[in-house]
């Protein structure tokens, strides 16, 4: 959905749902995800549907995804790292 | 990290950042939160970055935004304490602050607290806006500033007001030039807006109004396909956006999109303001709630000081020179300065701030929010996280619901992760029209903390 306007300096990698993924140092996880083709970041707890960002400036909370096992992270909110491990969040949390 | 200061201000954004440079080149300890890794807020974000990336860089996005980096390098030499990267998720009305940096929570206290925490996206909704590949126009825009991503995608603009003509301009200049722009304002809101002209014509109005015109001049003379006068606007796709219909007087369109940025001006962010408990009131010009605050940017609450288009919608310049007018007051709070002293230094911003004000009557006007999106059909999604509609709300209604806090117990409605950001504006507005009622008598949702997502382990090693 996006491209990057330059392509050199992707010197981290972090994991996406099993994947690894190129990211800038200082990106966002959710300007990483969007620059690698990732259209989905979550599944809402009521029906089910698919959810993507909308604000990018920690708003709309539809950017969600757990990051390095916790749940609930604001992926247009959270500088990338390398090895950063991070998946689609799905449903509803448990309380853990 | 001392836990008592002077002031604390919230938000690093052009009035937190010329607020707290007057605090500290004052003598004021004074703190500076933003959720961000650098200073800038969302107008001036990562201007830094792009400014070291070279003049090209810089150039797409305009001299507007290039001007922020000389308030960033002021503000960095300022002597005060900037501690990025942190989330305030709550503030008591005693001026303590709860924040989060880096998995570790902690609470400050201060004497004055300055709240610069900025505007957000009036909410749009439409049929189809939860759909991914649907998104703001600040969003596109934040995506090119912090990180230089561009949409690939045959995508749309659609809204009104002066960001998307903005956000057009810097993706046609960065090679990635839109399909369309759907104009949702109408030659009607134009005509009406005219009798706000008079009070724009003082110098920076003008100035404010040429630089609008001359840009919506450039988008037509570079061949940008533009709709005005657009209506009912829905996007369709199954999981994902695939095309936008809409209407143009009676004649329907559709155009297969991947992409959409919406679009429909910007409010305060009431969050923080809302859960310290500062009185809030319906500007009806603005079509938003707005804190109430004094000439000198002080809140209802006690030590507690709004500056920005947190507290209104004013736009950048004026939000700066907010931020020193509340900082010269709250010098005068810490017993710095004495009220005489704070009149002769607060003087040229105050002018300033009333000259960047006078044009805004004519563009609220202009850009005044349509019907359809401040009380959707009832078959469109409200709030987001609960999925609640616009129907189920009036239903609601019908059944007895007399507010939004009620319409929680009724619906789970503004009690997701967003917490009401994006469904407040919107439910307080179906719920008054419902009910026969003034927006302001209808009222808003409380707001409780955290604010923010926080994990119990954190709250849980709070010092105490």
């Amino acid at each position: 959905m996006f491209r990057r306007l330059e392509e050199d300096g992707l010197l981290l990698i972090f994991n996406f749902e099993g994947e690894r993924v190129a990211a800038r140092l200082g990106e966002t996880v959710a300007a990483a995800l969007l620059a690698a083709g990732i259209g989905r970041f979550r599944e809402t707890p009521v029906s089910g549907s698919s959810r993507a960002p909308y604000c990018l400036m920690g708003v709309c909370f539809d950017c969600l995804v757990e990051i390095d096992g916790i749940a609930n992270r604001q992926a247009c909110m959270v500088p990338v790292a390398d090895g950063m491990r991070v998946r689609r969040q799905r449903g509803a949390r448990g309380v853990t | 990290m001392s836990t008592r200061w002077d002031a604390i201000v919230i938000g690093a954004g052009p009035g937190g950042m010329a607020g707290a440079c007057v605090l500290a080149e004052n003598g004021a300890r004074v703190l500076v939160l933003d959720e961000q890794p650098a200073p800038g807020g969302q107008i001036y974000r990562a201007v830094e970055n792009v400014a070291a990336q070279g003049a090209d860089a810089l150039a797409r996005l305009g001299a507007d935004y290039a001007a922020g980096a000389d308030l960033v390098a002021r503000f960095r030499v300022s002597g005060s304490t900037f501690q990025p990267g942190s989330t305030v998720w709550q503030v008591a009305p005693e001026r303590a602050v709860w924040v989060s940096c880096g998995g570790r929570s902690a609470c400050l206290e201060a004497d004055v607290i300055l709240l610069a925490t900025g505007a957000m996206e009036r909410p749009v909704p439409v049929p189809g806006w939860t759909l991914p590949g649907v998104m703001t126009a600040g969003a596109v825009q934040i995506l090119l500033k912090s990180a230089a991503l561009v949409p690939s995608v045959p995508f749309v603009l659609a809204g009104s007001g002066p960001l998307p003509l903005l956000v057009a301009q810097q993706c046609i200049a960065a090679g990635a030039a839109p399909a369309a722009f759907l104009d949702t304002g109408s030659w009607q809101d134009a005509v009406a807006a005219v009798r706000y002209l008079p009070g724009a014509l003082g110098e920076t109005a003008r100035r404010t109004l040429a630089k609008g015109l001359a840009l919506h001049a450039a988008l037509r003379r570079g061949g940008m396909k533009m709709f005005r006068g657009v209506h009912d606007i829905r996007i369709e796709g199954d999981d994902r956006a695939e095309a936008i219909s809409f209407r143009v007087g009676r004649r329907q369109h559709r155009m297969p999109v991947a992409l959409v940025a919406l679009h429909e001006g910007v409010i305060p962010a009431q969050q923080i303001t809302r859960a310290i408990g500062c009185a809030h009131a319906w500007d009806v010009g603005q079509r938003c709630f707005r804190p109430q605050i004094d000439d000198w940017g002080n809140s209802s609450v006690e030590g507690v000081l709004v500056a920005g288009d947190a507290a209104g919608i004013g736009g950048a310049a004026a939000a700066a020179s907010a931020g020193r007018v509340a900082a010269f007051e709250a010098l005068r709070r810490l017993g710095r300065i004495d009220a005489a002293r704070r009149d002769a230094l607060a003087a040229t911003d105050r002018r300033a701030m009333k000259a960047e004000r006078a044009v805004r009557p004519l563009l609220d006007r202009m850009f005044t929010p349509r019907r359809e999106i401040l009380c959707p059909a009832d078959d469109v999604v409200v709030c987001r996280c609960e999925e609640v509609t616009a129907g189920a709300l009036r239903q609601a209604v019908a059944q007895g619901c007399q507010g939004p806090n009620q319409a929680k117990s009724f619906l789970r409605c503004g009690m997701g992760p967003c917490q009401g950001r994006l469904c407040g504006p919107v439910v307080a507005e179906v719920i008054a029209t419902a009910r026969g009622q003034a927006v302001d008598a209808t009222g808003y949702f409380r707001i409780r903390p955290p604010m923010k997502p926080v994990t119990l382990g954190e709250i849980a090693e709070l010092e105490t």
